[in-house]
């Protein structure tokens, strides 16, 4: 790689949205160059439930269009399938999943409604507590850890610079534009960046005095041993999301989120522990799956993620300094990130994005945001503290 | 399930946020030992004497399912069906070692054939737990047990190197052997072919005499052999030196034969035997540690150990674990009377912990030539990953899975260390070495082995891929919560619980959005 301390576009983040951008820049020859402090997808963009169906953003059509085609135009497989189910094994759950499958039909998307029986022959580890399903004939679920690495290699192949275990320590402003990044190897110079840095994001805005609310947390995921391949790896439900990978593993997660500080510790095991929610996930799933109750769990996994008071991303080109586009996805960024590389290669490049309607994802929303919104809206790390919890664990005794 | 009320969203609290949602623990223990081996049961035994409330567990006898899947050692398909009576292999367990029978006495919990699946203790991004705990398991259901103090003292397992035929029956670690022979009586082979000439060898061929077995050989990859064989000489034994296995040969039923090809000259030569022992080498167990939040470094013998100086609170690992060689027991006297001391317990002045290497100081470069000799000897399509059928070559090109039908050619270990220093996780997540059943104890080592050689860094620079819990495959409907909080059920949500989140972008800022908030349910 050039030791070249400068790039035409340089993004901060190599995780699932930097990289979509940098792939999606470089292949129009753009001189990009990816600053990630660790490994490319290492994070949160790396260790998700690997789903492609979101239709409440403004980016569902493109990121519609764009997975069936993503192994071919990025070279790399991804792992994609199509069409997702989702099983209820309530009523009150079957209204709601039908009340998104209408959002979706309103868009034009099509949709079944199955009943007990069609669930458990389209889904053979289903039960008898079965109420019935969804299948979405649209949307699908890809391999978050493949796909990071695919855009990872789809850029460098059309010319991008993949720096990693390269920490940013601020951004550097000159008459009102970004001039540069620091970081832990030095300053590089841009003419334009993209701030990408998951929970990094905000703490590196605040290095040019632009405030972005959000808060981190700390969510958990199970997978099995391989199962015979079911017709539809998409399949999820019962407070559940997840997939099976095509080796036949089911991947799933859900359930309570622990909020985190302002700036968690990012790398090195402790920095990502599981728990025993491992235990409550495995219930869940069993439920969903009666058949698969002999089946063996063979790894956890937790991943650290930022979300907006308002649960909604934020990508925007700024007025002010005019160079710069800053981009969370609020939990939500693995399936979109096809679209949402186009978005940025189209903020960078036309100041405007060609293809949908993202103004209500600007950051403006937030400047009336009273700085205690956290502590507002109960978004606050666990207060347990060590001691409390060796006192606890005493009086249990 | 339906949510009437709206509970979420700026009013002070996050009804889906963890909080106090984790049920307690279902018992509760001063000191908590795992594993009753030599240092697990002396330390067991030390506390207890103090007076210390001490409960002792250990996974053997394991369940037939581990056996078969070769959890936590190697046992090689080479044991016979008195391994599926869990209640007869107590007895046999109770039998052969009178130690357990001292703990009871000293009114120790003891729990056999119970495993340990992960430790949980507060860290920096984790303080929501309800108290340090360790996850507990039988063949029927899992629990958590809450501890004081926490000694981790799980052993050793097997150094596992693949070769062709490596799946037949009777290819079996030392570890996995001795634990057939001595702990079971369930060992059904009778002559040994052993890999290896160091320490563990001989112990192996030693106890496999003294047990009645015949020992063909002793194969050596360097020119002379690594311990004192002479004894063994003189019993009979052959040690065939500057020679590597290329192949087990047999059927389904089993080896008949190791094929050995001469290191220099390539020729090869077979050895009939029923049974292949890899003893080569061993590796501290140290995924509980991992899990618990324990840092791990690299000892001088060439194997990842938790550091104690900054070990999580509570936590102190015995024996083998911490580092092979010295006397177990000893380390976990000494190691009993540290907890006790943290108890404040009055303690007399500890014996000195005696911990020489077993392994020889150069440990890396034996493994490594090792490693180099079995792919001079049989080639690159050899399966690393057996649970994955990961191939020598696909994780030196770094091949995604063969299911996918998407060969690459234009990346490999060497392309990849030039983004950065290779990464076993990352090779993991690419070509799914490591990431099957057996949780990677049959393949970890030999593919960062791999590694060092496609990347061309000395084996210590290959950094240590992650453990996670649970450290035991275990059914979902073991694992599954028997005991869940009310608030756990009620507060679960798919996601975050954002209600705006799911709100359709056309639907923003229009009349629709609180229609739609109000729809919104919290599963």
């Amino acid at each position: 790689m050039s030791d070249r301390k400068a790039a035409s576009v340089i993004i901060i983040g190599g995780g699932v949205t930097g990289l979509s951008a940098a792939w999606w820049l470089a292949r129009e020859g753009v001189d990009v160059l990816v600053i990630e402090k660790g490994i490319v997808g290492w994070e949160a963009s790396g260790r998700n439930g690997g789903g492609c169906t979101h239709y409440q953003s403004p980016l569902f059509d493109e990121e519609q269009r764009l997975w069936p085609q993503m192994d071919e135009l990025l070279g790399y497989p991804t792992e994609y399938r199509r069409e997702r189910v989702i099983i209820a094994l309530t009523q009150a759950q079957l209204a709601q999943y039908q009340d998104h499958g209408d959002i979706c039909k309103g868009m034009g998307y099509h949709y079944d409604i199955l009943d007990a029986k069609q669930t458990r022959s389209l889904v053979p580890l289903a039960g008898d507590n079965v109420v019935g399903a969804v299948h979405y004939r649209f949307g699908g679920q890809a391999n978050p850890q493949r796909t990071v690495q695919a855009y990872a290699w789809a850029a460098q192949d059309h010319g991008a610079r993949i720096l990693q275990h390269t920490a940013v320590s601020s951004l550097v402003m000159e008459g009102g534009h970004i001039k540069a990044v620091e970081t832990d190897r030095g300053r590089f110079d841009c003419d334009h960046l993209v701030l990408a840095a998951g929970p990094q994001t905000a703490a590196l805005l605040e290095t040019i005095g632009i405030y972005l609310p959000m808060a981190p947390a700390r969510a958990e995921m199970i997978v099995t041993e391989p199962l015979p391949l079911m017709a539809i790896g998409g399949v999820d439900g019962n407070g559940l999301y997840g997939r099976q990978t095509l080796r036949g593993n089911l991947a799933y997660g859900g359930g309570p989120h622990e909020w985190l500080e302002d700036t968690p510790a990012i790398g090195g095991s402790t920095a990502r522990p599981s728990t025993q929610l491992l235990q409550n996930l495995s219930k869940r799933l069993v439920e969903l799956f009666p058949k698969a109750a002999h089946v063996r769990v063979i790894r956890s996994w937790a991943g650290i993620i930022e979300n907006t008071p308002d649960g909604r991303p934020v990508i925007e080109r700024l007025r002010e300094p005019d160079n710069l586009i800053v981009t969370t996805m609020s939990s939500v960024g693995f399936g979109l990130s096809p679209a949402t590389g186009h978005a940025i290669r189209d903020l960078v490049m036309e100041g405007r994005c060609s293809f949908a309607d993202i103004d209500k994802l600007g950051l403006d929303r937030f400047s009336n945001l009273p700085r205690d919104w956290r502590e507002r809206q109960g978004w606050v790390p666990s207060g347990v503290s060590a001691a409390t919890t060796t006192q606890r664990n005493a009086a249990i005794l | 399930m339906e949510d009437e009320a709206p509970r979420h969203d700026e009013d002070g609290t996050d009804f889906h946020a963890i909080g106090a949602k984790h049920a307690a623990v279902a018992e509760s223990v001063e000191l908590l030992v795992i594993g009753a081996g030599e240092a697990g049961l002396a330390a067991a035994i030390e506390a207890a004497r103090a007076g210390v409330q001490v409960m002792l567990v250990d996974e053997n006898p394991l369940g037939a399912g581990l056996v078969g899947m070769d959890v936590p050692l190697l046992f090689g398909n080479r044991w016979t069906a008195a391994v599926q009576n869990q209640g007869r292999m107590t007895e046999q367990l109770l039998a052969t070692n009178p130690g357990l029978e001292e703990a009871f006495e000293l009114g120790v919990d003891v729990r056999l054939g119970t495993y340990a699946w992960g430790a949980f203790v507060a860290g920096p991004n984790l303080k929501s737990l309800p108290g340090p705990a360790v996850g507990l398991a039988d063949e029927a259901r899992s629990w958590l047990c809450g501890f004081k103090h926490l000694i981790i003292a799980t052993g050793a397992r097997d150094l596992v190197y693949s070769f062709a035929g490596f799946e037949t029956p009777g290819v079996i670690g030392a570890l996995g052997f001795s634990s057939l022979l001595t702990r079971y009586e369930a060992f059904n082979g009778h002559r040994l072919v052993i890999l290896g000439s160091g320490d563990l060898a001989v112990q192996t061929a030693t106890l496999a005499f003294n047990r009645g077995l015949e020992v063909a050989a002793l194969v050596e990859v360097r020119s002379a052999p690594q311990a004192d064989v002479s004894a063994l000489v003189a019993r009979g034994v052959e040690v065939i030196t500057g020679h590597a296995i290329q192949e087990a040969r047999g059927t389904a039923e089993g080896v008949a034969s190791a094929i050995l090809a001469d290191v220099g000259s390539g020729n090869q030569r077979a050895v009939s035997c029923d049974t292949i022992v890899l003893a080569i080498g061993a590796v501290p167990v140290v995924e509980l540690a991992d899990v618990a939040g324990a840092r791990l470094r690299r000892s001088d013998a060439g194997a990842y150990v938790p550091t104690v100086e900054n070990a999580p609170d509570g936590v102190f690992f015995a024996g083998d674990c911490a580092g092979l060689g010295g006397d177990a027991a000893v380390d976990g006297r000494v190691i009993a009377r540290s907890v006790m001391r943290s108890l404040g317990h009055e303690v007399t002045a500890a014996e000195p912990s005696v911990r020489t290497p077993l392994a020889p100081a150069d440990t890396d470069a034996y493994h490594m030539e090792w490693m180099r000799a079995l792919i001079a000897a049989g080639g690159l399509d050899v399966v690393a990953c057996s649970c994955e059928e990961v191939t020598r070559r696909d994780v030196l090109t770094v091949q995604p899975p063969r299911y996918l039908g998407a060969p690459i050619d234009r990346r490999d270990i060497s392309t990849l260390t030039q983004d950065g220093p290779v990464n076993q996780d990352q090779i993991k997540r690419l070509t799914r070495a490591c990431m099957g059943p057996c949780q990677a104890r049959r393949c970890r080592e030999q593919v960062a082995m791999l590694l060092a050689i496609g990347a061309d860094v000395p084996l210590a620079q290959v950094a240590l891929a992650g453990y996670r819990a649970p450290v035991r495959p275990l059914p979902l409907g073991v694992l599954a919560a028997a005991d869940e909080s009310p608030e756990m059920a009620e507060g679960w949500n798919v996601w975050f619980g954002i209600r705006k989140q799911w709100i359709p972008y056309a639907d923003i800022g229009t009349e629709r959005e609180i229609d739609r908030a109000g729809r919104m349910m919290h599963f």
